[in-house]
Order: C-alpha cells, then sequence, then structure tokens
C-alpha cells in the first residue's frame, strides 16, 4: 500500500533503547527477542526488551547477590537512599508524566497527578525504614531472667509482578519491599512496561546497590512461573497477575518452597487510597532473640 | 559407691482413661458418622489406652458447621472482655488439673512426667491466662483500631507436644474472637480430648471448640473444607507443603509451623558446663522430638575435642526409662514408625562416614526406645546434618571462624531456630543479626513462653505463634 | 583452659601456671566462663530428682557420714563441745545401726576438748584456723592459728582465703597465704574456705576453686556460716565441676564442703545428687564430701526413722545438745 511520503523534521530525535535491569546494568534480554509496545492510543511507542527464563534466573542471582549488603546496611542508610529516589523522580516529573499519560491515556494534568503520588508515596515508604522495627518489634516480658526481643526482619528475595497502573502502581508494590531490606525481581506491567525501565533509571542513578531491585519487562506468563518455581526466591506479590488462573497455579508452585505469597486483590486495588503497613509486613519475619540475665 | 536411684513413679490412678472416646462437636462427645475408630497407644509399654474416633468428611461437615454457627451466633459477637472470662477460667481449671493432664500426656505421648509436670502443662496454662488479657485489648495490639476475626480456624496439630500445641492454636484464636475445629494427632489424642471435657467444665458455649480426632485424611478434610477461613498447621514440612498447594486460590489465611535443623553453634570462650546442659537440652529434651531442636552442634575446632567429652559425659548420665518415673530424663520415642526413622537415618549416617556414638542407657524391653546418640565426624553434606531426624541424635559438625559458623548454620532450607553459645557479648548480637531463623537462642536453648513468639524463615514456614505477634494469625485488618 | 603435658601431675602443673602473678591471673582468668542461668537451672532441675525408699535410706546414712557436726559460737564451751561430741558419736543413741558423723568442726581453743572427746572413736576433729571467719589478721597470726590447732591434736583445719585480695585480683598473695597455710598444716588436711556469698560470682567461685586447689588445698569449703549467702545448690555445682574438671587435667582428687544453711534431709539429697551427677560416685564418701552443718543431723535422723517405722518421727525424740 503506498503511504505519504513524511518530510524529515529538522532535527532527528534519538530514540530511547528500552532494557532489562539485572544487577544494576541495563542488559538486552539475554534470548535477543523484543516485543512492541503500543500506547493507550494504539501507537506504537518502542520495542521492549522480551525477558526470558534465564533473564529471570539472572535477576535472582543479582537479587540474592545484593541482599546481604542491602539488608545489612542501616536503615537511615536506606532510608536515605529512598529519599534520594524521591528526590531524582522529582527531577523527572515531566518525563513520567509524558511517559505515563501515553501508556495510559487520560489527560496531562490526571498523569501529573499520579506522578506526584507516586513520589509522595515514594517519599511516605522511605520514611519506615528506620521506624517499621520500632511499630513491628517489641520487647517480650518472659516468665523468667531472659532479655528476649521480636524485631523484623526482611524475607530475603521477593519476586513481584506489578500491577498495570504504570508508575504509581509499580512505585506502590516495588518501595514498600525493598525499604526493609529485601531484593526484588520485578516483573514490570506487560501492557504499560516503559515506565518501569525508566524508573530503573532513576534507581541505577540514586545510590541504591546494583542487584537490590532488578526489573524484567516481557510476558508475565512466561516469567513468573520461573519465579514462583525458583527456589532461591523466598517471598512472591502476585498483585500484578490478572489472570486467576495463572495465579492459582502462581500460588501453587511457590508452595513447593513454601515460600510467602501475597495473593491478588480480590477487587481491583485503589492505588490512591493511603496505604497501610500490610505491603510492608508481608515480606518481613520476626526474629526473637534470647538471652539470660545474671550477673 | 553408686548411688542407685529406686523407681519414683508418679501415679497413673489420676488419671481416668476411658476404653472408648467420641469426636467433640457442638459441645457434646458424638460418635463419628461412619462409626470408624483407631487405638492410641502408651509408647511406653505398647499397652492399648482407648478406642478413639476417627473423623470422616461428614463429621468434618458436621464440626465446621457448628464451629461457624457459633462464631456468628455466640462467640463473634460476645464482648472481648466475656470471651476472655472464658478463657481465664480455661487457664484456672488447666492449673487445677495440672497433675492430671500431664500423667495422661507423658502416658499418651511417652514424654518424661518430668517435663509433662514442668514444662508442658505449666506453659498450657500460660498460655491460656496470656491470651485470655488479649480479648477486650485487641485494638491496642497493633493491627488496627478494630481488628476483626476472621470465621472459623481448622487447626492441626502434631504429637510432640500435643496439648501445648493445642493451647497455641486454640487460645489466640478464641481470645481474637474466631471458633475452631482442631484435630489432634493420630498418636497423641488423649489430652485434646480431656481438654474437650474442660471446655465443658468451664460452661464454653457449644461449638467454640470442636475437636475431630482422626489421622491424616481427617487433617486434609479439615484444611481442604470449604468454609474454613483459617488454617494453622503444625508439623513436617512436607505436610505443610501440601496444605499451602491446597489453598492456592482461596482467600483462606494460613499459618505454618513445619521443620527445622537448628544449628547450636558452640565458640571456644562459651560457658562450657552450660552449653553442655544446652547441647543436651537442645538435642535430647522430648526425646529429641522437637522441630526446634538443636540437631545440627557447630562447635569451634579448637575446642570440639574437649567439649565432645564433656558431652558424651554428660550423656552417661541421662535416665532413659519409664516417662512416669520422676527421675527420667528421656522418655519413650513416640511411636513405631517414628522409631524406624530414626533407626533408618541413623542407619544412613553410620554408613555415609559419621562416626556413631551412643550413650550406654539400659533400655525397656517393651516400647519403643532410642539412646542419645550423637554423630561426630559429619559434614554438610551427610543425611544426617541436612535431614530432620526428630529423634534423639546430634550431628556435629567443626568451624574455624565466625563467618564459616554462620555460612553453615545458613546452609539448609530450613530456619526455625538457631543456638549461640559464647562469652562475647558483639558477637552474639552479630551472629543474631545474621542467623536466617525466627528464634535465636543465645547461651540458652529451649526456652519457651506465651509471650514470645515463636516461628520460622524458609521451609520452616510462616507466620508467628505467641506473644503479640501471634495474635495477627488470627485477626483481619 | 590450659592442656597438661603428658604424665605431668597436680605438682607439675601447679607450678608451671602459679610461677607468676601473672601466670596465675591469666590461668584463672582463662578459665571457662560461668553463665549464672545455665548453671542455676542445672542445679534446679537436680534438685527435682525424686529419691524414694531404698535409694533415700542409703542416701540419709551416707549424708549423716558426712556431716562435720560443727559449733562456732564465741559462747562455746567445753561442755558444749563435748555434747557435740557425743553425738557426733553416737547420733541416734535408740538406734546402734545408726552411723556416726565424719568430724566435728570447733575453735582452736575447744580442739583439745574435742580430740579428748572423740578419742578411740572414727569421728575426726578438725578447727576452723587462720582468724576465721574474717582472716583479716596478719599472715603470721593466721599460721600460728592453725600451729595451735595442729599442735592440739586437729585431723583437719578450716582456713578462709583473704577474700579482700582476691577480690582486689591480688591472687598471688592469696595463693601464697594457701601455701604457707599448707605447709604449717604438716598431716592435718586442709579445707579452703572460699566464703562464696562475699565473692559476688559464680566466674569468681569457679576461679577461687582452682586457685585453693593449685596451692594444695585437700578440699573446698563454701562458707564459714557467718555470711549470707552460705551454701547453695548452684555454688556446690560449680565447686564440683571445678573438682571433676581439676582431677581430670592432674589426678589429684580434692574435697567439696558446703558449709551453713543445709538444715533438712531434702536438702543434703539434693546436695548428694548433685555429686552423684556432676563429680560422679568416687566423691560420694566422707572422705571426698562433707556437710557443715549442725541442725542438719537430727533432720536426717527423724527422716531415718520415718523410713523405719512408716511413720514420721517429732524432735523431742531426737537429742539436742
Amino acid at each position: 500500500m503506498p503511504t505519504e511520503q513524511k518530510a524529515a523534521p529538522a532535527r532527528l530525535a534519538v530514540r530511547k533503547t528500552y532494557k532489562l535491569f539485572v544487577g544494576g546494568k541495563f542488559p538486552r534480554s539475554e534470548s535477543g527477542r523484543s516485543y512492541p509496545v503500543q500506547g493507550a492510543d494504539g501507537e506504537f511507542v518502542a520495542n521492549a526488551a522480551l525477558a526470558s527464563r534465564k533473564d529471570v534466573r539472572d535477576a535472582v542471582v543479582a537479587a540474592r547477590k545484593a541482599f546481604g549488603g542491602w539488608s545489612g546496611a542501616t536503615a537511615y542508610n536506606r532510608g536515605q537512599i529512598l529519599y534520594r529516589i524521591a528526590e531524582m523522580l522529582e527531577g523527572r516529573r515531566d518525563q513520567f508524566a509524558d511517559e505515563v499519560r501515553t501508556a495510559r491515556g487520560g489527560t496531562r494534568s490526571a498523569a501529573r497527578a499520579d506522578v506526584d503520588a507516586a513520589i509522595d508515596r515514594w517519599v511516605w515508604y522511605a520514611g519506615w525504614a528506620d521506624k517499621i522495627a520500632q511499630v513491628r518489634g517489641n520487647a517480650n516480658p518472659v516468665a523468667g531472667p531472659y532479655f528476649n526481643l521480636s524485631a523484623p526482619e526482611p524475607t530475603g528475595v521477593v519476586g513481584v509482578v506489578a500491577p498495570t497502573e504504570p508508575l504509581l502502581g509499580l512505585v506502590s508494590v516495588l518501595a514498600p519491599v525493598i525499604v526493609t531490606g529485601n531484593t526484588v525481581v520485578l516483573l514490570a506491567s506487560e501492557t504499560q512496561p516503559l515506565p518501569a525501565i525508566t524508573l530503573a533509571e532513576v534507581l541505577a542513578t540514586s545510590d541504591l546497590p546494583g542487584g537490590v531491585v532488578n526489573l524484567l519487562t516481557g510476558r508475565v506468563a512466561e516469567t513468573a512461573p520461573w519465579l514462583a518455581g525458583h527456589a532461591d526466591v523466598n517471598a512472591l506479590d502476585l498483585t500484578g497477575v490478572d489472570d486467576a488462573d495463572l495465579a492459582v497455579e502462581l500460588e501453587r508452585t511457590a508452595a513447593d518452597t513454601l515460600k510467602r505469597v501475597l495473593r491478588p486483590p480480590l477487587t481491583g486495588a485503589d492505588w490512591k487510597a493511603e496505604p497501610d503497613t500490610d505491603r510492608l509486613t508481608t515480606f518481613l519475619e520476626t526474629k526473637t532473640v534470647w538471652h539470660p540475665k545474671g550477673a | 559407691m553408686a548411688f542407685e536411684y529406686a523407681p519414683a513413679p508418679e501415679s497413673r490412678s489420676i488419671v481416668d482413661i476411658r476404653p472408648a472416646y467420641g469426636l467433640f462437636v457442638n459441645g457434646e462427645f458424638v460418635a463419628p458418622a461412619d462409626g470408624e475408630s483407631m487405638k492410641t497407644v502408651d509408647p511406653a509399654t505398647e499397652e492399648v489406652l482407648a478406642e478413639v474416633g476417627v473423623a470422616g468428611a461428614a463429621d468434618v461437615d458436621r464440626a465446621v458447621a457448628a464451629a461457624r454457627k457459633a462464631y456468628q451466633r455466640v462467640w463473634g459477637p460476645m464482648p472481648g472482655a466475656e470471651r476472655a472470662k472464658y478463657l481465664y477460667r480455661i487457664a484456672r481449671i488447666i492449673q487445677e488439673r495440672a497433675r492430671e493432664l500431664a500423667v495422661l500426656e507423658s502416658i499418651d505421648n511417652g514424654k518424661p512426667i518430668r517435663e509433662s509436670r514442668d514444662v508442658d502443662i505449666p506453659l498450657v496454662a500460660a498460655h491460656f491466662f496470656y491470651y485470655a488479657g488479649w480479648a477486650d485489648k485487641l485494638g491496642h495490639a497493633g493491627f488496627g483500631a478494630n481488628p476483626q476475626p476472621l470465621g472459623v480456624a481448622g487447626q492441626v496439630i502434631p504429637w510432640n507436644f500435643p496439648l501445648l500445641m493445642l493451647a497455641w492454636k486454640i487460645a489466640p484464636a478464641l481470645a481474637a474472637g474466631n471458633t475452631v475445629v482442631l484435630k489432634p494427632a493420630e498418636t497423641t489424642p488423649l489430652t485434646a480430648l480431656l481438654f474437650a471435657e474442660i471446655c465443658q467444665l468451664a460452661d464454653l458455649p457449644a461449638g467454640v471448640v470442636n475437636i475431630l480426632t482422626g489421622a491424616g485424611d481427617t487433617g486434609r478434610a479439615l484444611v481442604e473444607h470449604g468454609d474454613v477461613d483459617k488454617v494453622a498447621f503444625t508439623g513436617s514440612t512436607e505436610v505443610g507443603r501440601q496444605i499451602a498447594r491446597s489453598v492456592a486460590g482461596t482467600r483462606k489465611r494460613v499459618t505454618l509451623e513445619l521443620g527445622g535443623k537448628a544449628a547450636n553453634i558452640v565458640f571456644a570462650d562459651a560457658a562450657l558446663d552450660q552449653a553442655v546442659e544446652g547441647i543436651v537440652n537442645g538435642i535430647f529434651f522430648n526425646q529429641g522430638h522437637v522441630c526446634c531442636a538443636g540437631s545440627r552442634l557447630l562447635v569451634e575446632e579448637s575446642v570440639s575435642e574437649e567439649l565432645l567429652a564433656r558431652l558424651k559425659r554428660r550423656m552417661t548420665t541421662l535416665r532413659v526409662g519409664d516417662p512416669l518415673d520422676k527421675n527420667t530424663d528421656v522418655g519413650a520415642i513416640n511411636s513405631a514408625e517414628q522409631l524406624a526413622k530414626i533407626r533408618t537415618l541413623t542407619e544412613i549416617g553410620e554408613q555415609e562416614g559419621g562416626q556413631r556414638w551412643s550413650a550406654p542407657c539400659p533400655l525397656p524391653d517393651r516400647g519403643f526406645w532410642f539412646s542419645p546418640t550423637v554423630f561426630t565426624e559429619v559434614t554438610q553434606a551427610h543425611r544426617i546434618a541436612r535431614e530432620e531426624i526428630f529423634g534423639p541424635v546430634l550431628s556435629v559438625l567443626t568451624f574455624r571462624t565466625p563467618d564459616e559458623a554462620v555460612v553453615k548454620a545458613n546452609n539448609t532450607p530450613y530456619g526455625l531456630s538457631a543456638g549461640i553459645w559464647t562469652e562475647k557479648g558483639s558477637r552474639i548480637l552479630w551472629l543474631a543479626d545474621k542467623l536466617r531463623a525466627g528464634v535465636v537462642w543465645a547461651n540458652t536453648f529451649n526456652k519457651f513462653d506465651p509471650t514470645s513468639p515463636f516461628g520460622g524463615y524458609q521451609e520452616s514456614g510462616y507466620g508467628r505463634e505467641g506473644g503479640r505477634h501471634g495474635l495477627e494469625a488470627y485477626l483481619a485488618h | 583452659m590450659t592442656t597438661l603435658p603428658a604424665g605431668a601431675g597436680a605438682a607439675e602443673f601447679a607450678a608451671e601456671v602459679t610461677a607468676t602473678a601473672a601466670s596465675l591471673r591469666t590461668f584463672l582468668h582463662g578459665l571457662p566462663g560461668v553463665d549464672k542461668v545455665g548453671a542455676d537451672q542445672r542445679a534446679a532441675t537436680l534438685a527435682t530428682r525424686s529419691i524414694k525408699t531404698t535409694a533415700k535410706q542409703w542416701a540419709l546414712d551416707l549424708a549423716i557420714r558426712m556431716v562435720d557436726l560443727t559449733t562456732l559460737e564465741g559462747a562455746d564451751t567445753p561442755g558444749k563441745v563435748r555434747a557435740l561430741c557425743a553425738k557426733a558419736m553416737r547420733p541416734d543413741p535408740a538406734d546402734r545401726g545408726c552411723p556416726p558423723a565424719a568430724a566435728v568442726c570447733v575453735y582452736p581453743a575447744l580442739v583439745p576438748t574435742a580430740v579428748e572427746t572423740v578419742r578411740g572413736s572414727s569421728v575426726r576433729v578438725a578447727s576452723v584456723a587462720t582468724a576465721f571467719p574474717s582472716g583479716q589478721v596478719p599472715l603470721s597470726v593466721k599460721l600460728d592459728d592453725v600451729a595451735a590447732a595442729v599442735a592440739a591434736g586437729a585431723d583437719e583445719v578450716d582456713m578462709v582465703i583473704d577474700r579482700g585480695a582476691f577480690l582486689s585480683g591480688r591472687y598471688d598473695e592469696v595463693f601464697r597465704q594457701i601455701v604457707a597455710v599448707k605447709e604449717a598444716c604438716g598431716a592435718a588436711h586442709l579445707k579452703v574456705i572460699l566464703e562464696t556469698g562475699e565473692l559476688g560470682t559464680y566466674d569468681n567461685v569457679r576461679r577461687a576453686s582452682w586457685l585453693a586447689m593449685l596451692a594444695g588445698g585437700d578440699f573446698i569449703k563454701t562458707s564459714t556460716g557467718k555470711v549470707s549467702p552460705a551454701a547453695t545448690l548452684p555454688v556446690t555445682l560449680i565447686m564440683l565441676e571445678a573438682v571433676r574438671d581439676f582431677r581430670e587435667l592432674t589426678g589429684r582428687q580434692i574435697g567439696v564442703k558446703p558449709a551453713g544453711g543445709i538444715r533438712s534431709a531434702k536438702d543434703a539429697i539434693r546436695y548428694l545428687v548433685l555429686v552423684n551427677e556432676t563429680a560422679g560416685d568416687d566423691w560420694l564418701d566422707p572422705a571426698w564430701f562433707r556437710f557443715g552443718a549442725s541442725s542438719l543431723l537430727n533432720d536426717l535422723l527423724m527422716q531415718r526413722s520415718k523410713l523405719a517405722t512408716g511413720r514420721y518421727a517429732g524432735p523431742d525424740y531426737f537429742t539436742l545438745d
């Protein structure tokens, strides 16, 4: 079919190649695959990397490697880094607003409001870093001459299937998992993955150690089962799994190594609502330490 | 001159074991729908103690329906302060009948009377007493201003601490406003049935607590029942996996308290005599039928020879035998099946090159017995260093540096408990941070308290029992 | 813990670790620590042993044979001591089968009376010395005290250590004093009183036990009876562990004597259980374990009578001296 010849623009834009984010680097999928991502208007926006099971494997290795350092960092340090991420996000408000609007449609002001909410959400979670242990931990008055203290600890490597709400939803599931010291392999929204990769660019420039967050784009149905079955993943957040059968299958697979599983919400989540601490506490373990008291 | 302790048996006459027991449903004892029954046996004598009902699917339906009705009409709407008083009542009756419960527990389970009398039953009463006080203070527990119960809890418990595990399950569930259907273990149903009588004596409303005896099929039917809102299980990791699979796609909330292979880490600067006691208590307490048992001893190489000599000397003083003798330290293995499992794993331990040493204890002729045993020359690759034996068998490994101790201790899919023995405070705190385990005992071991949360990391399960944290498993928020 | 070269005995070992004040200090501070809660718990668990029937009978007789029947009052007189000796030799005049006590324990001034009274019996005479109970006099006075007791015929000398010197870390000074006292004892057996109630910690009890053993004490003894707390089960447990480990290391066996506060037969049996399951049955002999007590003896007798007759005994039927 003959098409009308477009006139060359005065300056040709430099397009971004959207890649994965693994171990602090931006590799292409080891499979060499990509898939086209459309905007809300159905127009092609960009190609995203189509992650494979081997990318999942690499991401889990990176997340595990980062766990010791990140969980061992002081809570103050983690809080500072998360706040720094919010600062970086703020500097890119316009870019995110454009990407959110392209992905989701709607008005420019609605997209801006979403970005602002996402930044504020990030700040809210950042502040939890050095408070959650005080809220979730306590001394236990045991009936004997013992010091006894319970405190929360991160669960470990958490697999997250992010919801389709491209930035606010993403931030709302990611920040609470990492602020407590977990590391993450996150499967971005299949249909609206691009803001996630842009977020990765923010993460990569915010003193967040490489591997704490690993972001994969692609087909959830293809990659999520590998995450659910991976024996070095400790927990699974299925919030973004829209296919109910797949969610059941993933939960069943996760049972093989007794992963902690956060099931998808019964009804669509309201990301605008003020969060509680559930997303923090779901990925925490309670450790209780005893010691005798005697001179 | 040798000091031979004469037998000092606790009297059995205090307990009255009925020849047969029904199921406890909706406040009364009823026969199972299909009339099936099983026998429970005294593991110290192999004598049959009683015929006990086996609940089938119809019985599970009936019990869950009774619990649902009690939840909706009585227990759910009841003010917390009133629920509290029922629980306090139960705690008091347990204290009043402590001796009877202790004797019955030792007869049905095989554990020494010293433990059932001084550990199990006092903790049971304390557990009800502790959670009673929470019933009218739930809004202060940190799980929201007005936390709500979940509904009907299906609970399945193991045979190692029969009544204590019942208390860990029922006390927080009831305090939070749930009703329960509980299945005690196949081999140890008797104290749960006596507890049912205690519920009657406390005038607990019908259906709030239902006790269904039976084996694995009964447990499965309960856990998979469509009208159960909450599943709580303590037992093997394998069954825990099945439960986690079976609830997939439901809205059931689940807590699992599963197996363990705890490292008990001893440094050269430890208080050695107390460390030896801690090792003994860690692995020979309750015949080693303890999910959090310190079954892997990690000793710093520079002190391993001396420590092992002390440990073996101490083990020769362990008194194995009649569970009802007040001087017995190690009682009977709970069942023939468990004894066979322990034997199989220890044989494998020998085949794989572990050096076996068993305390020279005379064992009774009848019943199920296993001498306290230590394996040295064990490496991480040996099955006895990786698999839960759930018996009085200790595997000894060595390490050279604190980092190596941490790596070896954490090198397991389990993560229930760990022990640390050193006189150096900063090392304890460093290790306590590094060990991936839900309970860390430093310079002590196998201590339990109703106020202290208990539960594991990884394949040792999820959720916590005990303490403020234990309420969360039974509250919607 | 220091390991001993093969074949070395107690003397060589002691010579090595006590060669200098510094080496002694290093050794004592290198002993494994004691966790108080764990030690208390172990003692409490052993206290739940239930000793019945034949075992109880055996234990009661053994306990009687282990009593150092003691009077250490400013008001002691020869008459009082003679009565005490009579009681020690024949605790239950109504029962010829009742064994005698191990010894009487008196002040040095009363040793001649005691020696005179017990002559010909198996009862030995122990004398406290070294300015009991405080020990706060010059060494020469302590040695004179010991010499007087020994000269008067004491079989055993119960000395007190200088707790002040011990607590201020002058272990060498305490060591040298014990060595000097031991020398002054000649053939008499030396019991070294640690006065554990003043030592403050179980770690100190363990160090003081080793110090006394290294210096040549034949027994280590908990208390003077003049300080509270006197003997306790956990303190005795620590001391039994010390003598057990010392024999393992050097081949030399040391005795243990809890003293003060042990009043009932039930308590005494708990101590015997502790001995049995800590140091072992080699120590279940009056040569290696003693009770420093006075009122304990009558309770042992009453329990003995209960076992024999099946009825509870009354105090009016046992002699009070």
